[in-house]
């Protein structure tokens, strides 16, 4: 059969972000520019027109996150971006999508920080922030993809998993998967499972869930009986309510949603995770170059694998607990001072020796210096 | 017994609302309904959009889509609605605060765009939700708990800040004059563009008594006095003018609406829809 070429693109990661969130059904993006994100931006603006959909460059960063909230909860599928400073500045609007259970997608190409830091250089500074930035406790999920390709395909996952759990989804890229230009896929919607939200309420009540069941129906603005949203605690009704019992199940259910589903959203890469001594943990853009020391590590006799989360949070804590049992070290690698760092040592340090390389200065690390801190510490072993 | 607009308009399960007694927010949340069954709109195709603080729990009791949300973001969230869905008729209720000291940015900028959307703004003059703060609108001098000594900011004048902005529909109306505001709310409504109505409200639990400014009725009659009209004013000095509040439509003048420019954009690419 010939190759459809067609199907095939050379795109930067953060093209291919837009291009997997319209086959995803985003017809709403609103942001504000700031570097790394810009390019997100920019291809929404020309691209949306053709599918009918909306852009608009809004006033700031918090106005560019509650308008594609307001589009959202007119029933379009919404997205807006951001990078360090502009992802600090749509915490609180994060925190109401998580009450009042809006779909969107908030994408943060991290840059160095804090504050304006290092603007055009890479980092993964943002990975506490993704789960505890809004005040408040509230589920999180975020995703973080490794190459283009990934890009494309992680971000249709967001789409999907912001409809089905009726959550705000962070998609975490880093500036390396931003700028990176890579040949990769690109599907039909035809060949994906493309997740809508399902409109028809329970008992007429716009909050109220099914027996067993934590996430409740949504229906747009405009498409039936007319309702009330608020970042109060609500009862199933959607109205504000200072009653602690509803205030607590309400708070439970919210957390429960993502819990009870971990399976469903956890995904994680890994490689010859079960047959090594060494395993090490990194995510996003690092995994390139875990890739490059793993290939010079061939002809040694270290045996190393590797867990690469895609699914940040909720964090596969079950697998690297598991691993944890079978190999002697654990080395976490990311471009910060220890953030992953933190949740690997909470969930393995009692099974395994947990090293560290991290980043700080706006530079890549290479494969060498993994192969380097690889080596260093088998020899202490 | 509630009055069958009442029974059409509010959610009365939902009251008593928790507002203080002699509170004007009651008052204007009526007019904005009866400009709304005068208008004879489909109460599905009306969204109603606010902000955080005392006038924003108006939402919360009237029937229609309404939608609560972060304190002075009620206009970024409304315009994210109405480009979503043009056909829908959105209003945005906030205050003074939520309006024009942290929600400022949003509001110029829609005002600017020019896109359809009514924002009323239940202006009392103070932080009522907080407890009595001066807000941009606490007239200079006046008191509020943390103007203890007197308030040496200006305060905006809203219409003017809209109208300078870009606003197509300007006007303001208070709580003694009610059916002088429901008509400015109505026009607002009807322009197809950005209109501002600054609604005087009345605030005696705090503005009131900060200022010694007497009960919620002492507080209407000053209304009835001192919110003189656009014309009359025009024909006053200056100082004739100190410590008058003009009410009245201020500007109208048709300009192009925003999410009409955006369809032409899609149109001009073939996008489907």
């Amino acid at each position: 059969m010939a190759l459809d070429r067609s199907r095939f693109q050379l795109l930067q990661g953060n093209e291919a972000c837009v291009e997997g969130a319209l086959t995803a059904g985003m017809r709403f993006y609103s942001g504000y520019p700031i570097t790394p994100s810009t390019e997100i931006a920019e291809r929404s603006s020309v691209r949306l027109p053709y599918y009918g959909g909306k852009f608009i460059q809004m006033e700031d960063e918090i106005s560019g996150i509650a308008a594609a909230l307001g589009a959202s909860v007119a029933g379009v599928k919404s997205m807006t971006a951001t990078s360090g400073p502009g992802f600090s500045l749509k915490q609180e609007n994060i925190g109401y999508a998580a009450i009042a259970e809006i779909p969107i997608v908030i994408v943060d190409v991290q840059r160095s920080g804090p504050s304006t830091g290092l603007p055009t250089s890479p980092s993964q500074g943002d990975v506490m922030q993704a789960k505890w930035g809004t005040h408040g406790d509230h589920p999180t999920i975020a995703i973080s993809p490794t190459s283009v390709q990934s890009t494309y395909d992680e971000i249709i996952r967001a789409f999907n998993l912001s409809e089905k759990y009726r959550t705000p989804v962070i998609f975490l890229m880093d500036e390396v998967v931003g700028h990176m230009r890579e040949g990769i896929e690109l599907y039909p919607k035809e060949e994906l499972e493309i997740i809508d939200r399902d409109e028809h309420m329970i008992n007429g009540l716009p909050y109220a869930v099914g027996e067993r069941e934590y996430v409740p129906k949504m229906p747009s603005f405009g498409k039936g009986r007319p309702y009330n949203i608020t970042g109060l605690f609500h009862d199933s009704e959607g109205f504000p309510t200072n009653d602690n019992k509803i205030a607590n199940d309400e708070e439970l259910r919210l957390m429960k949603k993502i819990e009870a589903n971990r399976d469903d959203i956890i995904k994680y890469e890994s490689i010859n995770a079960d047959d090594c001594d060494t395993l090490i943990v990194c995510y996003g853009g690092t995994l390139r170059a875990v890739k490059g020391a793993l290939e010079e590590l061939e002809s040694s006799n270290i045996k190393v694998g590797v867990l690469n989360p895609i699914t940040i949070w909720p964090f596969p804590e079950e697998k690297l607990l598991d691993l944890s049992k079978k190999v002697k070290n654990i080395l976490v690698v990311e471009h910060n001072y220890g953030q992953i760092l933190i949740a690997v040592r909470r969930i393995a340090q009692c099974n395994a020796d947990i090293h560290f390389l991290g980043k700080i200065d706006g530079t890549t690390i290479s494969p060498q210096e993994i192969v380097e801190k690889i080596k260093e510490v088998n020899q202490n072993a | 017994m509630p009055s069958k607009l009442i029974e059409k308009h509010l959610r009365t399960e939902r009251l008593p609302h928790i507002w203080c007694p002699g509170c004007g927010h009651g008052i204007l949340m009526r007019d904005v309904c009866v400009a709304i069954e005068n208008l004879n709109l489909d109460k599905d195709k009306v969204t109603i959009v606010s902000g955080i603080g005392c006038s924003s729990r108006a939402a919360g009791y009237m029937n229609y889509n309404t939608l609560h949300t972060t304190h002075g973001r009620a206009i970024a969230f409304a315009t994210g609605i109405k480009m979503a869905n043009p056909e829908m008729t959105v209003i945005v209720i906030t205050g003074d605060g939520d309006a024009a000291a942290i929600g400022g940015n949003h509001l110029i900028h829609a005002c600017r765009r020019n896109i359809d959307l009514t924002v009323i703004v239940f202006n009392n003059s103070i932080y009522g939700m907080t407890g009595g703060q001066y807000s941009p609108t606490t007239p200079t001098g006046e008191k509020g708990t943390t103007a203890p000594y007197g308030n040496i900011d200006g305060d905006f004048d809203l219409p003017e800040l809209a109208r300078a902005a870009g606003a197509t529909y300007t006007a303001r109306g208070d709580c003694y004059h009610v059916p002088q505001t429901i008509k400015l709310i109505e026009k607002g409504i009807k322009n197809h563009g950005f209109s501002l109505i600054d609604g005087i409200s009345i605030c005696p639990t705090y503005y009131g008594r900060k200022n010694k400014k007497g009960s919620a009725v002492n507080m209407m009659h000053w209304q009835e006095n001192n919110c003189i009209s656009k014309s009359k004013a025009e024909n006053m000095s200056y100082d004739e003018l100190k410590g008058k509040t003009v009410i009245g439509e201020f500007y109208n003048k048709p300009k192009d609406e925003y999410t009409d420019l955006y369809q032409n954009i899609i149109k001009s690419v073939g996008g489907n829809k």
